[in-house]
């Protein structure tokens, strides 16, 4: 898959011929420096972004022959995503937030679900707060919920713990993992840190739009 | 269920930031202007179809200028059918130390046939209605005659040489129509009294109305038969006469508040646009992310569109209520003019106010919320992502296509609605040229000043469009009021100078041949000059070359309205003074062998008349033909007896005349002209001084009615500011926390910020006091013929008026900028 943008000084490359296979219930860290394509290349898989040229299956679906919103529903479906910056709806408390996906696509006890994740989570307590109510690590924790609470079998997760403390990170991270293994979700994770990096099966390192060689890394 | 929640918790949580605020405050002022104006249109176009139908105090009536023949009455009664009968002319009448000019009408039972009067005890106390008519030796008189004579119930009147007890107060007639000015008010009296009064003599303006009123289908038939029947000068009149009448001066006053309104209903929507511009761009994060949680394009749009009908709905209704509550202000200040109650206004301005809202919303805010949807969810990994820009014919045509629908329900039109839009389109863009280049040239005076001032000035620079926006917003606005208020005042100064300090103040009317001589000497005895005393002949033109009048083609309704009006006919041997002969020749001293006439050119205009044509009247039942031999230009604020018809000597002397005459009466003189009027009370004193204070107070009124309907404008404009500065908020609090942590004190980017509001004030107000000036410049030289000066209280009111209220609020907005930790701000950018 090749992802290139027009720019004023002309075309340029992101992501060059880039292929890779991950498997169910894998856990894999995406590392490079800034500006490597990490994003990209978890934009593409997530189908939140088209490749200029190649293709992305999901679960035996090729996202990249359908249209936005059949994305949509296919990420609905199968995805789900932990940000660096949370992105929480502030109109909505903790539980609706964490509801938000399970009505999207249409399940009737969405309620009930929501509030058995956010318990895993811990913060039943908090269910009727909302975002600007929260600590960071805390709207993480939200974050997390919401984005297990539809059994994704794929969970994209971009610096979750970028905007976190050390201390809330560790224990952000554990969570993530714990969650991970418990449901046997896939795990995509792009990070800086190489400690959760070595957490995950297997780590891929991007250089330039190009991934290199295990034997290399 | 989802979109319902979604939306709702969204706006909920919008609303209480704020972010919602000038959004939907714009709506309310756009439908709140709109709706004042309709509930009170609409209350007045009821009242004048409720009184249309009751304005002849009957079902049908004969007028005539002489007694009618006893024949109609009786005619009447075979055919089954009621009648009753008044009398009306103008006479000065006197209570105690009080006199005024009043419409003296002499009643017969059964007046009115239609309808009902209502009377009261006293003035001030509750009326009641009453089939009863003033019993012989005693009048009702008019709220606003008592009011003028200083008189009550129960004291003397005095009308021409009969005494009268005031019986009761005469609050409303059926037919006393809808007149703004009344220079006469009303006092009835029973027919039986008339010949007491001795005002009746040959040649005095007297009209004659002989009512019927019976089942539809005998009016019907007898209106056929009375046709027939009809001599020379009678006229007969049904509803359908006169309802068209009345609503046709009551439309074009209903579009001209209406268009009024919609400027502000425009300058609105563009705060609309504005404020939606932002809230769009506030909720893209939230739309990349449920859309990056699976949600469709067309579950946004839903949102979206449920946003857009609840915040139409809720703004529209405020906006409804708002108008209501402003009608009742205009309706008060109108009280006068109207006089009576106005019957409570209908449903249909509910449903125009509500229609605006969404047609506003649809217009100027939809497409940007539409555009919600075409956010990529990338936008949660890149920031810098948004939807693509929204298409130029996309935004533009759908706020022109929302404009036009509201112009179109307001207007009701297709031929004036594409001349509104055109003209509105020139406007705009004249306006908006002026108001940019007035930004442009700012970039010159930059440097003059400190560091505040430079500030300020580059922020009204670099958004340039933006400004030139609020400088024409607030420039419009002002620009009407002061039109309105200094201009209209001006333009009144201007003209009440341009006349002689010694213009005639006083018209006699009605002088009996007998009586000039009298009267002459009676006034040069009082320290007058001697008067001119002009001759007019009572007439009605009854052919144009020969054609019968009902034969001819009138090009307009003027011409034939004028031509079939009872005509003042008289006759000079010179060219009275302030007349000026434009096409054809005046006939001088000698009496020209066969009759010549001379038509003021406006009238011959209306008539299409042409030198040469032949005019035919009938005087006293005769008919008398003269050749058009010139047309005049009079100026008529020379306030002297003047004619549109004068025939050359000779032909008129035979017929019955009365004369006319003015004078300048001093201050000192009001007694000698009491005198006057006992010793010949047929003759009437006209007050022009009266007459024009009346009129200046129907013009302030009217135009305060008006203002108030632009006070509007000026909300619209002050919401246009609002949303540009919340437009830029965020930019301002970045730019801010850049100074501050450069070092600049708080007080010097206030400092700037002031600058800034008040230079776009300054230059609003310029905008505002040229374009008044160049209106007041244009409406003196080209439409009064006045000399028009540049009024320093103009560009004065203009200037600080301008400054004041755009440097305060944008000022006073833009503070919390400033309350904001800078810190705060650098993290988040």
């Amino acid at each position: 898959m090749t992802k290139k943008v027009s720019s004023p000084e002309g075309s340029l490359t992101i992501l060059d011929n880039v292929n890779l296979e991950v498997y169910a219930g894998e856990s894999v860290a995406v590392v490079g420096v800034s500006g490597a394509g990490k994003s990209t290349l978890l934009a593409m898989l997530a189908g939140l972004d088209e490749p200029s040229a190649g293709q992305v299956w999901l679960n035996d679906t090729e996202i990249t022959a359908l249209d936005e919103d059949g994305r949509a529903v296919a990420r609905a479906e199968h995805v789900g995503f932990v940000f660096q910056s949370f992105h929480l709806i502030p109109s909505l408390t903790a539980l609706e937030n964490v509801m938000l996906p399970l009505e999207l696509v249409g399940r009737e006890n969405a309620a009930g679900e929501a509030l058995a994740v956010l318990t895993k989570v811990g913060l039943s307590q908090r269910k009727g707060h909302y975002p600007r109510q929260l600590s960071a690590g805390e709207k993480q924790r939200v974050a997390i919920a919401r984005a297990f609470v539809t059994r994704p079998a794929v969970l994209f997760a971009d610096e979750p713990t970028g905007n976190l403390d050390s201390k809330t990170g560790a224990l952000i991270i554990d969570l993530l993992f714990d969650l991970n293994q418990e449901s046997g979700t896939t795990l995509i994770l792009v990070t800086h840190d190489i400690s959760m990096a070595e957490r995950c099966d297997r780590t891929i390192h991007i250089e330039s739009g190009r991934i290199l060689d295990p034997a290399v890394a | 269920m989802l979109i319902l929640r979604l939306a709702l918790k969204t706006l909920a949580r919008d609303w209480k930031s704020g972010e919602l605020l000038i959004l939907m405050l714009a709506i309310v002022v756009a439908v709140a202007a709109l709706t004042a104006v309709a509930f009170f249109t609409d209350r007045i176009s009821q009242a004048v179809n409720r009184q249309a139908s009751e304005a002849l105090a009957a079902d049908l009536s004969l007028q005539s200028t002489a007694p009618l023949q006893q024949n109609y009455s009786l005619a009447a009664q075979a055919a089954g059918l009621e009648t009753a009968s008044v009398v009306s002319m103008a006479s000065v009448v006197f209570a105690g130390e009080g006199n005024t000019l009043a419409n003296v009408r002499a009643v017969s039972d059964r007046y009115p046939l239609r309808g009902r009067m209502k009377i009261a005890d006293g003035l001030l106390l509750p009326a009641r209605t009453t089939d009863a008519i003033p019993a012989p030796g005693e009048a009702w008189a008019s709220t606003r005659l008592l009011a003028r004579l200083g008189a009550d119930v129960g004291g003397i009147i005095e009308v021409g040489t009969a005494r009268l007890r005031l019986g009761q107060v005469l609050t409303y007639r059926p037919d006393r129509g809808m007149q703004f000015i009344e220079i006469a008010p009303s006092l009835l009296i029973n027919a039986a009294d008339l010949d007491a009064t001795g005002l009746i003599q040959p040649g005095s303006r007297v009209r004659y109305l002989l009512l019927f009123a019976g089942d539809r289908a005998q009016v019907r038939r007898f209106k056929v038969e009375l046709q027939e029947m009809l001599g020379d000068g009678e006229r007969l009149r049904d509803i359908a006469d006169v309802g068209p009448q009345i609503s046709s001066a009551m439309d074009r006053a209903q579009r001209f508040l209406n268009l009024s309104a919609l400027v502000s209903v425009f300058l609105a929507a563009v705060a609309v646009a504005m404020a939606a511009r932002r809230y769009v761009s506030r909720r893209l994060d939230t739309v990349a992310l449920m859309k990056c949680l699976g949600a469709k394009q067309g579950l946004i749009l839903r949102v979206s569109i449920i946003q857009l009908l609840l915040m139409s709905g809720i703004a529209g209704l405020l906006g409804v209520l708002f108008g209501y509550a402003a009608q009742a202000g205009l309706s008060f200040i109108m009280r006068d003019l109207i006089g009576g109650e106005l019957p409570p206004p209908g449903w249909k301005p509910v449903f125009l106010g509500l229609a605006t809202s969404v047609s506003v919303l649809t217009g100027f805010a939809l497409p940007g919320f539409m555009q919600l949807g075409r956010t990529p969810p990338l936008r949660v990994l890149r920031h810098d992502m948004g939807p693509p820009p929204l298409r130029y014919t996309v935004s533009y045509g759908a706020a022109m296509a929302s404009m036009l629908l509201v112009l179109w329900w307001v207007v009701g039109d297709a031929g004036l609605l594409i001349r509104i839009a055109i003209g509105s389109i020139i406007a705009m863009m004249i306006l908006l040229g002026a108001g940019w280049l007035l930004v442009r040239m700012l970039g010159g005076i930059r440097g003059a000043a400190g560091v505040a001032w430079r500030y300020g000035l580059a922020n009204i620079s670099r958004r340039g469009r933006d400004s030139a926006i609020q400088v024409v917003a607030f420039g419009l606005s002002l620009m009407v009021l002061l039109l309105l208020t200094v201009v209209r005042n001006d333009l009144m100064d201007l003209w009440r100078s341009s006349l002689p300090a010694d213009a005639a103040n006083r018209f006699l009317i009605n002088i009996q041949p007998d009586e000039v001589s009298g009267v002459d000497d009676f006034l040069v005895s009082r320290g007058l000059e001697r008067l001119e005393f002009v001759p007019i002949v009572r007439a009605r033109m009854t052919a144009i070359n020969r054609v019968p009048l009902r034969e001819r083609d009138f090009a307009g309704a003027v011409g034939r309205q004028r031509a079939s009006r009872d005509a003042n006919l008289s006759w000079a041997s010179t060219l009275a003074g302030g007349n000026q002969v434009v096409a054809g020749r005046w006939w001088g001293e000698a009496v020209p062998e066969s009759p010549e006439i001379s038509v003021e050119r406006r009238y011959a205009e209306d008539l299409q008349l042409e030198l040469g044509d032949i005019l035919s009247f009938d005087v006293a039942g005769e008919t008398v033909s003269a050749t058009v031999t010139s047309f005049r230009t009079i100026e008529w604020d020379s306030f002297k007896p003047n004619f549109f018809i004068v025939f050359s000597p000779g032909l008129l002397e035979p017929y019955p005349a009365t004369y006319i005459s003015s004078f300048y009466a001093g201050e000192g003189q009001g007694a000698d002209i009491l005198d006057l009027v006992r010793r010949y009370p047929s003759i009437t004193v006209i007050d022009i001084d009266a007459i024009m204070s009346q009129v200046r107070g129907v013009m302030d009124k009217a135009a305060l009615a008006v203002q108030s309907v632009f006070l509007f404008t000026l909300f619209a404009g002050l919401m246009v500011l609002l949303a540009t500065i919340q437009a830029t908020r965020d930019q301002r609090l970045y730019e801010a926390a850049i100074l501050r942590t450069l070092g600049a004190k708080r007080r010097q980017i206030l400092l700037g910020v002031a600058t800034e509001f008040s230079v776009i004030g300054l230059l609003a107000g310029g905008l505002a006091a040229s374009g008044a000036s160049l209106a007041g410049w244009f409406l003196a030289e080209s439409q009064f013929q006045l000399e028009y000066h540049f009024d320093p209280v103009l560009w004065l009111t203009g200037l600080i008026a301008g400054m004041t209220i755009v440097g305060l609020t944008g000022t006073l907005a833009t503070r919390s900028v400033l309350n904001h930790p800078p810190v705060h701000t650098l993290r988040q950018g």
